[in-house]
């Protein structure tokens, strides 16, 4: 079954073309993992299919329902989230108000104007949520104090929230410290896999793409060149010049970090 | 019926040559400093006072009549230098940074200091300066006789508008202009003089206003009050037009004039409703106005 | 800035209750010039109080006037031509006619923000403003028109309890929107008012229309601003087209600024003061009243964004030695105003 499919799609900016041609398939609960060089359009791909932009050509595909051209509030509401690569949240609330906000928001709870949003119901479900992300610690914090790392938990902590039925993540490491990588991502998988989310997640880090990907996407110059095990990628002649650096060398040898090596990355068109 | 047209169309061009002089300034001021001038009425108020002192002195001492109407033009650029400078120098440049509607509400709190400063200066009375208007006498068109004065206003409109034109796209400094207006970071970075590209920009608009005031300024007395309605029918044209663009200012002018002029001449009542129902009508097809650019975030 | 702290019950706060009784008493204290004074301030902070909740959305909106002047017309040809005189079913009228104003403008206002929406709202109060001055031999043009003299509860008000009543009256109905402003600052919709300023496209990846949350603070805010309408005019008893003109909204937002939204009492409160200080002004310093106005405005937006509430609330955290925390979230917020 698919969950998420895009046919052709492109969106082009004046003389640059972002994205040509995109065909991707994810079938349900299926975690597939996406690698490019910064400016090969991954985050132009995202805000695509989440309406954001609106294509110049294709078409998107959400359980088989066209959602081409629908803004992000309809795509959320059909249950296809995204967390963002820097992160989207409410600066001058706090860390607990964010979640509660995102809880009332995806109960459709948003003419409620009596009640208080910090009732018994909303609390427990966003401080179960915080505390999955380890956040609960920090639940009255305000945003804008946070360090960058939490920021980017709790932006996909919100996402989360949402309960989607596909989720897509913008660089989910990014911000993240080394040691705190890898126990991240498992909580996060962890709970994806157990509501059988399907998931696509963008990531410059190798490691993190051979640990959880199922599948990879290679995207470079707007185009997908590259749709294999992550092995396969990492071995492939091509993508370990343009894109992950010719040291990549699957999950023992890996020494690079996010991207690859400079002097191995194609320079951006 | 069709001398009903005539006269709706002259009055309409008449109305949009000063909707014209108005709003230039108010979207120069836009487009460049990207802040919204709620004070623009003031400075209109004050090219008018100052036109109008400028003047009846000048008739008081006896000067030669035709050198009467340089003092408009006088009054325009003391206004701009006198009032332009100091306030885009400390308020506007204060505001600079924060978000686009506390500018907006610092540009009120200038109004709100100018009305007061018009009346501690000039006092409450009216204030008459017709000899400029009456010099020029009427020209017969048809039955109707319409005053020569009112192509004064015509060619101020366009010369104003020519110059403008020929300022941004033609001359260097002009290319500089562009180059704020479209990537202000970008140009600082570059090496180009932001600040007084702002301060030069700030001042010729404000001077443009303070010449629609200057230049009206014959026709009705002046009084207190006079800048209160100048920002809300200067901002439908501009918003029409699309916010920051010379053209639009042409072109919303010009709707906005012709469609007042039929509303007085058919149902006066509605006056200004039919200038914002036009301006609502092309809002509703094109958001950002006729010549407007969007800017969409980046996430 | 007082955010983090989400209250644990929701209580209304004692402040509140206490400010409240004050004002009860108060009312059989003052002199009939002082109650009038207070009438007209408390009918002006629920036009405030609407401003304020569309501040928290990061909207100023310049064309409440529009709403004020609407339900006072209303009220007064209800008073004269039908005979309506009941004052509970004028206020009822004056926030009906502008409601259903506001659903009609609303749907266009709220699809801008920031200086549009401003703009916008500025011009379509300036409209009504337009009709009132020029269809003459319907509403008076600049002379205004009067009010009858409106009943409470079936009994004719009128002379000195006149003064107190309208007091009372503009109290009871204060107490009312603050203790609903209160609920909903701390309800699900308050919430999302207030995240729209912070990150309006994370609300709409939330699945919430922000427009939709705009639109319905609007109407609020214009249902306020109808009360206040029927209030000033039951305290002026003569009302003129000035009330829709522009620049009487502008006053508005200046006492919203003058006050600062920290709480739902601040409009209140700078209302009060605020009215205060105009009448002196406007008595022994006619030409430099809106001199002193405007440098005041100049002078909060770049020092004190949080207004005459933002310093109470800088003195009481001084007391509790928590001056720091609340210099450094000043500081974070950045000088924004319309903050909770």
């Amino acid at each position: 079954m698919v969950a998420l499919e895009t046919r052709n799609l492109s969106r082009q900016f004046g003389a640059v073309q972002a994205c040509r041609d995109i065909n991707v398939r994810l079938l349900h609960g299926e975690i597939v993992g996406m690698v490019g060089a910064n400016g090969a359009g991954k985050t132009t791909l995202l805000n695509l299919i989440t309406g954001y932009l609106k294509p110049t050509a294709g078409q998107i595909f959400y359980m088989q329902d066209d959602i081409t051209g629908l803004p992000p509030r309809e795509v959320s509401r059909k249950g296809l989230a995204r967390s963002f690569q820097i992160p989207q949240l409410f600066s001058s609330l706090t860390v607990l108000e964010n979640m509660l906000i995102a809880v009332a928001g995806t109960r459709r709870e948003h003419r409620d104007f009596w009640r208080l949003l910090a009732d018994r119901r909303r609390l427990d479900e966003a401080r179960e949520i915080l505390d999955l992300f380890g956040l609960l610690p920090m639940e009255h914090q305000a945003v804008d104090q946070l360090p960058q790392g939490a920021r980017k938990l709790l932006d996909i902590a919100v996402a989360f929230a949402q309960h989607p039925k596909v989720l897509l993540l913008d660089e989910p490491t990014s911000g993240v410290s080394t040691s705190d990588k890898f126990p991240v991502m498992d909580t996060i998988i962890a709970a994806l896999r157990q509501q059988g989310v399907t998931t696509l997640f963008v990531e410059h880090d190798m490691e993190v793409i051979a640990r959880y990907a199922q599948r990879v996407l290679v995207l470079h110059e707007g185009r997908i060149i590259f749709n294999d095990l992550p092995q396969r990628v990492f071995d492939d002649e091509t993508v370990r010049r343009l894109v992950v650096g010719q040291r990549a060398r699957g999950r023992t040898g890996l020494e690079s970090g996010p991207g690859g090596s400079p002097k191995a990355a194609v320079p951006d068109a | 019926m069709a001398e009903l047209i005539a006269i709706i169309a002259v009055d309409g061009l008449v109305y949009a040559s000063w909707l014209f002089l108005v709003a230039l300034g108010l979207t120069l001021i836009y487009g460049v400093l990207r802040i919204l001038n709620m004070a623009h009425g003031s400075f209109y108020a004050l090219g008018a006072y100052t036109a109008a002192s400028l003047i009846t002195m000048h008739f008081a001492r006896g000067y030669p009549e035709a050198q009467s109407y340089l003092w408009l033009l006088v009054a325009a650029v003391l206004v701009g230098l006198l009032v332009g400078v100091p306030m885009e120098r400390f308020i506007v440049r204060w505001g600079y940074g924060r978000n686009d509607v506390l500018q907006l509400l610092m540009t009120f709190a200038v109004f709100l200091i100018l009305e007061d400063l018009i009346k501690l200066i000039w006092g409450v009375q009216a204030y008459y300066a017709f000899q400029p208007f009456a010099l020029l006498g009427n020209i017969q068109v048809g039955t109707v006789f319409y005053p020569m004065y009112y192509l004064l206003l015509l060619g101020a409109a366009v010369g104003a508008g020519v110059l403008v034109w020929y300022l941004v796209n033609r001359t260097s400094f002009g290319k500089l202009v562009i180059a704020v207006i479209q990537d202000q970071s970008m140009a600082l970075a570059m090496g180009i003089d932001v600040t007084r590209i702002r301060l030069v920009t700030f001042v010729l608009g404000t001077a443009l206003a303070a010449l629609g005031g200057a230049l009206t300024a014959p026709l009705i007395s002046v009084q207190p009050g006079l800048g209160v309605e100048v920002i809300v029918l200067a901002f439908a044209v501009v918003v029409t037009g699309g916010l920051g663009s010379l053209e639009g200012a042409a072109v919303g002018a010009a709707l906005v004039g012709l469609a007042r002029a039929a509303a007085v001449h058919l149902l006066p009542e509605a006056e200004l409703f039919v200038i914002y129902m036009i301006m609502a009508m092309v809002l509703f097809v094109r958001p950002r106005g006729l010549f407007g650019r969007t800017e969409v975030r980046r996430i | 800035m007082s955010t983090g702290l989400l209250p644990r019950t929701g209580a209304f706060p004692a402040f509140g209750t206490v400010a409240l009784g004050i004002l009860a008493v108060l009312g059989l204290l003052l002199t009939d010039w002082a109650a009038f004074v207070f009438t007209v301030a408390l009918a002006k902070s629920l036009i405030v109080l609407g401003i304020i909740l569309l501040m928290r959305a990061g909207l100023v909106s310049f064309g409440q006037g529009l709403y004020v002047a609407a339900s006072a017309y209303a009220a007064a040809f209800a008073s004269r031509l039908w005979g309506i005189t009941d004052a509970f079913v004028l206020l009822v009228l004056g926030v009906a006619v502008s409601v259903v104003l506001a659903v009609l403008v609303g749907p266009i206002v709220s699809r801008y923000r920031e200086i549009f929406f401003a703009m916008l709202t500025m011009a379509v109060s300036m409209v009504l403003y337009g009709f009132l001055l020029k269809a003459y031999s319907i509403t008076g043009g600049t002379d205004g028109i009067g009010m009858r003299e409106p009943t409470l509860l079936g009994m004719v008000v009128s002379g000195i309890a006149a003064r107190r009543a309208y007091y009372y009256l503009s109290l009871l109905v204060a107490a009312v929107a603050v203790y609903g402003a209160h609920r909903l600052d701390h309800s699900p919709l308050g919430y999302m008012v207030r995240s729209i300023r912070d990150n309006d496209i994370r609300l709409e990846y939330l699945g919430v229309s922000v427009r939709q949350v705009i639109f319905s603070t609007y109407v609020l805010a214009a249902a306020l601003a109808g009360c206040g309408g029927v209030l000033t005019a039951f305290a002026l008893g003569h009302i003129t087209p000035d009330l829709a003109n522009w620049t009487a909204s502008g006053e508005y937002v200046f006492i919203a600024l003058f006050a600062g939204s920290g709480n739902v009492f601040a409009p209140v409160v700078g209302s009060i003061v605020y009215q205060f200080l105009q009448t002196y002004a406007a008595k022994y310093w006619p030409y430099t009243w809106h001199i002193a106005m405007g440098a005041a405005m100049l002078l909060i937006i770049l020092f004190m964004p949080e207004g005459l509430w933002g310093i109470y609330e800088r003195i009481t955290a001084w007391r509790a030695g928590k001056e720091a925390t609340v210099v450094a979230r000043g500081a974070a917020t950045d000088g924004r105003v319309g903050d909770a």
